[in-house]
């Protein structure tokens, strides 16, 4: 196995693109990424996608895609795992080049979920619950994280107003992002006051629905510096899973497959989270930051909700997560999402992240989470410059 | 094969008022939803066992902002519903509209109280389907 390497980044401003369609998102990402390489083509290109056949009429998107890059004949498909696509489609770029199969991969994520209606783009979303024992029980997306949240306030005590560090942290960090799409800050108030859509689950708990593209490429460590001049190793990248039902799940508010990608992440970067720079999690909802940070080991169970309290999330704390935004504020395009969170932790890594730049950010770990946490994969990256 | 325990049987009892459930004949669990195969002991024989209907509420959401089912139903922002997750009384969980509780006032609604097993008849003619749901106990 080959050790491999980010050697270039691109990606599309998250927004309402009512005028772009999904392949020229996906072109404008992919052809961002290939310029970033200095690269005209690749072996091998993965799509990363959830929704398309349901919100735009569109499947077959590896095909598809890889003509309007202008490359037909290549190897391209799509890969799908609900909100998790975009990282399952790096995972699987990754594979492709470690084994020595390809050499240059092209891996990117797109999501095009504002040509629907909300209702219609709401069924869209659920196809990642269980259709026949959750959703027919009508339950929705968001649903899924109301009974989490409620559960978790009831098994620790907090309030929803305890949750909203999380909201104003990714909001003053993506306040700073050109690519995300609400570039403002939310204070506490505005937080408390959001009308609820399951409760507890308010409007601010939630990141929007929209539409983007990121991409990255990807090359064989070994020559990576005569391609890029900043390459960025992919250090370590697990998927794990879990049931789709959150009824069937032994401890829901465990997310242990969160807790398993992580660790085994860990174990393959031989490192310790203590040792990470940044964590660009899976901040769809809020009660998805918090489980996520406690899956990943950065807080004991029940006491993520503390450590936001406790500001140690901001850029200046002990682990700053959504360095650019997170979903919140840059947006979840779902398929697109973990192609983002790899392209921003690249950027702070090479130090271009701008004004919410890290000091001596070095090691970074990037964890998109698939549905209520059935699918989880986790990237840990590294500066090589 | 073997029986599938599909959710069209699983449905099908609904339709019968009977909740249904897959036992394990090696470690005794009832699979709820049912499965065909036992995580714990995949070689084991499963059979189809009605459960008790008794449980408690392990999680809840009031929903505001319907999907198209519980639109048609009659609910909405104006009429928001209760789902829920419901800790059987045999053990395994499961997903269901919980009935009898006071959705303008979510604090009222309490996890861990006792519920018992009602089927809520939607849909006319060929369109007519049970639908699980829970109430207080
Ligand atoms: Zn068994």
């Amino acid at each position: 196995m080959r050790d491999v390497a980010i050697i270039g980044i691109g990606q599309t401003p998250v927004d309402e693109h009512w005028t772009t369609s999904l392949r020229h998102l996906a072109l404008d990402a992919g052809l961002k990424a290939l310029k970033d390489a200095n690269l005209e083509r690749v072996e091998a290109v993965y799509v990363g996608n959830m929704l398309s056949g349901t919100t735009t009429g569109q499947e077959h998107l590896g095909g598809l895609v890889v003509d309007f890059l202008g490359m037909a004949g290549t190897e391209a498909m799509k890969i799908e795992a609900a909100c998790a696509s975009g990282a399952a489609a790096v995972r699987v770029g990754m594979m492709a080049v470690a084994s020595g199969m390809s050499d240059l991969v092209l891996a990117m994520g797109v999501e095009k979920m504002t040509d629907t209606v909300g209702q219609q783009t709401t069924a869209a979303l659920a196809m990642a619950a269980d259709a026949e024992y959750e959703v027919s029980q009508g339950v929705t997306f968001v649903t899924l994280n109301g009974l989490l949240m409620q559960r978790y306030m009831y098994e620790y005590g907090w309030e929803r107003k305890d949750f909203a560090n999380f909201v104003i942290n990714a909001h003053a960090n993506g306040k700073h992002n050109p690519n995300a799409m609400f570039q403002k800050e939310i204070s506490q108030a505005a937080y408390e006051r959001s009308p609820m859509i399951s409760s507890p689950v308010g409007l601010f708990d939630a990141s929007p629905i929209c539409d983007g593209a990121a991409a990255v490429v990807l090359a064989p460590m070994e020559y990576a510096h005569t391609l890029s001049p900043a390459p960025v190793r992919i250090k370590a990248s697990a998927v794990a899973t879990s049931p789709l039902a959150v009824h069937s799940r032994k401890d829901p508010l465990a997310l242990e497959a969160a807790r398993i990608s992580a660790q085994r992440a860990y174990e393959q970067a031989e490192i310790e989270p203590d040792d990470l720079d940044f964590f660009e999690l899976h901040d769809a909802f809020t009660i998805m930051a918090a489980l996520s940070l406690e899956a990943t080991g950065f807080a004991e169970r029940g006491q993520a909700v503390r450590m936001a309290l406790d500001g140690e999330i901001t850029l200046d704390g002990r682990i700053p997560v959504s360095t650019m935004g997170g979903l919140k504020s840059r947006g979840h395009p779902v398929g697109a999402t973990g192609v983002y969170q790899i392209v921003e932790s690249v950027l702070q890594l090479r130090g271009l992240a701008g004004e919410t730049q890290l000091p001596n950010a070095r090691l970074g770990m990037a964890q998109n989470i698939g549905g209520s946490g059935a699918t989880i994969i986790t990237h840990i990256l590294e500066a090589m410059g | 094969m073997a029986e599938l325990f599909t959710a069209t049987e699983f449905n099908q009892h609904l339709a019968e008022h009977k909740l249904m459930g897959a036992r394990c004949a090696a470690c005794g669990e009832i699979h709820v939803p049912p499965r065909p195969i036992c995580p714990e002991c995949p070689e084991a024989e499963m059979t189809w066992e009605e459960l008790s209907g008794e449980g408690k509420l392990a999680a809840f959401t009031v929903v505001h902002i319907a999907p198209t089912m519980m639109l048609d139903a009659g609910y909405g922002r104006k009429n928001p519903y209760c789902t829920g997750v419901v800790e059987l009384a045999e053990g395994q969980r499961i997903s269901a509209q919980i009935l009898g509780v006071d959705v303008s006032d979510p604090a009222s609604i309490a996890i861990g109280a006792p519920l018992k097993v009602a089927f809520v008849e939607r849909g006319e003619g060929d369109e007519q389907k049970t639908y699980l749901a829970f109430e207080p106990a």
